[in-house]
């Protein structure tokens, strides 16, 4: 059987508690998992500092054409999985066989890390507003004739990751080349991705001391998130909450992503169904990115209508047919109880589930002995309780909102896709802080552009500016 | 081993086994005769078989006779009167009462008057003098309050003729402070007990010997080495121990000082682990003071039935003593059966942690 090690300063170790990553269907074990102890954590934790200068040592450029060089190996090449190896086909299919997601799927996944961790420069460069790299090495530099020096807010970015979407990944993917060691905690049903990542970041020449991988408990990933000076966490409210209020760690909840149609656009909705279905159903739906709500002025009922005969449309497939779009649940239970939420919250309202009259058939499906969640579109009004919720699986409410309310009533929004020329509306919608990122046109709110900063700015987040001046050394000449 | 030392290990074996066994037999007989006698037993048990259509004393003449009682229901020690566990045959000894934990709602109590005493004069009898020197003062860094641990260990410690420092953490607040979201507050906690630890150690060179919960040990790793600071031997336990942080700390914590992880609670005593062996790879196995204790390893659905060596099962516990009989008592721990060895010829236990059904409700922290 597979056995994937804990990477302590990158080095295997085989640990005595051990968890099982099962296959989605059939439950049978896929690999066995070794699970950190807490205290295992914390110690390896106090040498974050001869970790962090391991990686301080290479100069910037150097780290991001190893970021390159990892990018192929992630993609093409057989990395080693504890004591076997792994190829790039078999990365996808033990991916798909723990978390569902269809083999296409995992692929687009793969290419976005690859596209990051590839174009590295590019997407620092984002970060940074083209900040020489040298900066990073030297502490300090010069930027258009202005002194600036910036300093590490930490030794070591430790990230407590989730399962449902290897996606994800690309986001940490660049604290290596910004000159941060990690401390990984991977989600219970994907192991497969950060272990990859590192062993492409090795491969590439980076130094193993760099690397934590701490497969754990809950308890572990608190430990990692206490420990570490800077720390990102995903996953529900739940497990979000009780950081929310830690400026050290960034917060990767619900998104409630959505798209707004402006008054000026809203009668030529058709052009624009390709951009909302992608945003609903990409992915399955699992992404924080994903939306959740289509918020328009009128016309909410004739989009949902064909909205949803667009999305009663896809049905289960197998996890190899390139045409799959949405992944079952690993969890059948966690399927029921998402659906039988939002029967709740249907019940004796007047909202409609305009699906489930496309289909003829209820959202819960069973195909090939596992549980699914069809895409469900809803029509409801803004004040209803599925109006502004995020589900795992592609889910989306139509709503009729007023311009004018916009976009105090959409609350917290990660990605907003502005559909509209009206200049007042983007001005609101541009110095509002709700909106995380904003597109402007009929982008699909999954489009990620990495050279921009995404739930917040990873350098801005390890990295601060400090006040700096240097006396010119007049003696040297 | 050759296949003839093989044979005589099984036949030796066996003859001990069945010795221990015919000595729990009849200890058995005696805690019953005891404990159902109007001149000595307690209130409890008095009414308890008042209440039957057969005599304990009559009925019960071996330990597996003690499933007629059933399972022994945890809501009975929750609450008072707690004067209804005091034996007849002891109304005028003074009388100590000791809680459970309390993570789970109303703590258990148990009366006691010289049980703890004894237990630990047994398990002193297990622990090495090279680790455990007699003489040496001791170290208890813990849970005090209403626990028989601080008296037990503070005896143990004097009964091998040292003095015992004493450093208290409360585990209720602990948890509280955990389920209230203030982890922050919890850690600063943790460091205050664990700063007065370290300057009791600095502060007295005699202290060679340390008892500790898992957690405070690691905390006190962090911050010194315990070896440097003259510690010798470690006794740990309280809260659930793994294979793997058995091997953390034997590998990493300790620089050689030698470990004895325990599995104990204020219902049945204090349970001895085997000695470390390469085979047994970092597992904890534990055997129960027998005749005092037994534990068993049953099938969580038929609790009836002991489960096979090597099988994973639901502990079970009997405590057998004068001072407090508990027959067959479902704990919230699992653990896999181990087969008896030289040093304990009856049942142990491999690996206890929580029982997997309950393990959500409750929280630990670090007692």
């Amino acid at each position: 059987m597979i056995h994937i090690p804990l990477l302590r300063r990158g080095k295997p170790y085989r640990s005595l508690d051990t968890a099982r990553a099962k296959h989605y269907r059939t439950g049978e074990v896929v690999a066995e998992v070794s699970q950190a102890n807490s205290g295992l954590i914390r110690r390896d934790l106090m040498g974050q500092a001869s970790a962090r200068a391991a990686l301080a040592r290479i100069p910037a450029r150097e780290l991001m054409a190893i970021s390159r060089r990892a990018a192929r190996h992630f993609m093409e090449d057989e990395l080693p999985l504890g004591e076997t190896t792994q190829t790039p086909q078999q990365y996808v299919e033990q991916l798909s066989a723990t978390t569902g997601l269809p083999y296409a799927m995992a692929r687009r996944n793969m290419e976005k890390i690859r596209t990051v961790l590839d174009k590295v420069d590019e997407v620092i460069g984002g970060l940074t507003r083209h900040l020489d790299p040298r900066v990073l090495d030297e502490g300090f530099g010069e930027e258009g004739g202005t002194a600036m020096s910036y300093y590490p807010c930490a030794d070591t970015l430790g990230v407590v990751l989730p399962s449902n979407s290897p996606g994800v990944h690309a986001l940490w993917a660049p604290a290596t080349a910004l000159k941060m060691p990690l401390a990984l905690k991977p989600g219970s049903a994907e192991p497969w991705t950060p272990y990859r990542m590192i062993q492409a970041f090795l491969k590439a020449g980076a130094p193993e001391e760099a690397f934590g991988y701490y497969p754990a408990d809950h308890a572990g990933g608190t430990e990692i998130l206490r420990q570490c000076g800077r720390g990102m966490v995903f996953g529900d409210t739940a497990t979000t909450k009780p950081w929310a209020g830690d400026r050290r760690v960034e917060v990767h909840g619900p998104g409630y992503s959505k798209i707004v149609i402006g008054e000026d656009a809203i009668d030529r909705w058709e052009e624009y169904l390709d951009a909302m279905a992608a945003s609903v159903v990409e992915n399955s739906g699992r992404s924080c990115v994903n939306a959740s709500g289509i918020w328009v002025p009128r016309r909410a009922e004739e989009i949902a209508e064909a909205l949803a005969e667009r999305l009663a449309r896809v049905m289960p497939r197998d996890a190899a047919d390139e045409e799959a779009q949405i992944a079952p649940f690993a969890n059948r239970d966690v399927a029921e109880r998402i659906s039988a939420m939002i029967d709740q919250d249907l019940a004796g309202t007047a909202a409609r589930e305009v699906t489930a009259e496309r289909r003829g058939s209820g959202r819960l499906a069973d195909w090939q002995g596992s549980r699914y969640l069809l895409p469900t579109v809803v029509l409801c009004d803004r004040e209803h309780a599925l109006a502004n919720r995020e589900f795992l699986f592609p889910f989306a409410s139509v709503v009729e909102v007023p311009e004018s309310a916009l976009p105090e009533a959409l609350g917290h929004t990660l990605v907003l896709t502005a559909i509209t020329e009206n200049q007042e509306l983007l001005r609101r919608l541009l110095a509002s802080p709700l909106v995380g990122r904003l597109n402007i046109g009929a982008i699909p709110t999954v489009r990620i552009a990495w050279d921009q900063p995404h739930e917040g700015n990873l350098f801005e987040h390890l990295y601060a500016r400090r006040a700096f001046q240097r006396k010119e050394d007049r003696t040297a000449a | 081993m050759s296949f003839r030392r093989r044979v005589q290990y099984f036949y030796v074996m066996k003859e001990r086994v069945g010795e221990a066994r015919r000595a729990l037999d009849a200890w058995v007989r005696e805690v019953v005769a005891w404990h159902f006698d109007p001149a000595t037993g307690c209130p409890f048990w008095l009414d308890y078989a008042a209440r039957l259509d057969w005599d304990p004393r009559k009925e019960i003449r071996a330990y597996d006779d003690l499933g007629m009682f059933g399972n022994f229901q945890d809501e009975w020690l929750r609450g008072g009167p707690v004067r209804r566990w005091v034996p007849k045959g002891y109304a005028e000894r003074p009388v100590y009462v000791f809680e459970t934990g309390g993570t789970t709602g109303v703590p258990k109590s148990r009366i006691n008057i010289d049980d703890f005493r004894i237990d630990y004069e047994i398990f002193s009898e297990r622990l090495p003098e090279e680790h455990f020197p007699k003489g040496a003062d001791w170290l208890m860094v813990g849970p005090t309050g209403p626990r028989r641990l601080r008296l037990a260990v503070e005896h143990l410690a004097q009964h091998r003729g040292g003095i015992c420092f004493l450093v208290d953490l409360d585990p209720r607040w602990f948890i509280k402070l955990l389920k209230m979201g203030e982890r922050e507050m919890a850690e600063r906690y943790k460091w205050h007990v664990i700063d007065q630890a370290l300057t009791l150690m600095r502060a007295h060179d005699g202290i060679q010997c340390l008892f500790t919960t898992p957690r405070l040990l690691e905390a006190l790793c962090e911050k010194v080495s315990l070896k440097k600071m003259g510690i010798k031997g470690i006794f740990c336990g309280g809260t659930e121990m793994t294979p793997q942080f058995h091997r953390f700390a034997v590998e990493e914590l300790l620089d050689g000082v030698y470990f004895a992880p325990t599995y104990g609670n204020t219902l049945m005593g204090l349970a001895t682990h085997k000695p470390p062996a390469p085979e047994d790879n970092y597992a904890i196995i534990y055997y129960p003071p027998a005749p005092r204790a037994m534990i068993e390893v049953v099938d969580p659905e038929r609790p009836e039935r002991v489960v096979e060596y090597g099988e994973t099962g639901r502990v079970r516990l009997t405590t057998l003593t004068k001072e407090f009989f508990m027959p067959r008592f479902l704990e919230r721990d699992e653990a896999e059966r181990e087969v008896p060895c030289e040093a304990y010829p009856w049942d142990g236990v491999r690996n206890v942690r929580p029982f997997a059904p309950l393990q959500t409700k409750v929280v630990e922290g670090v007692y």
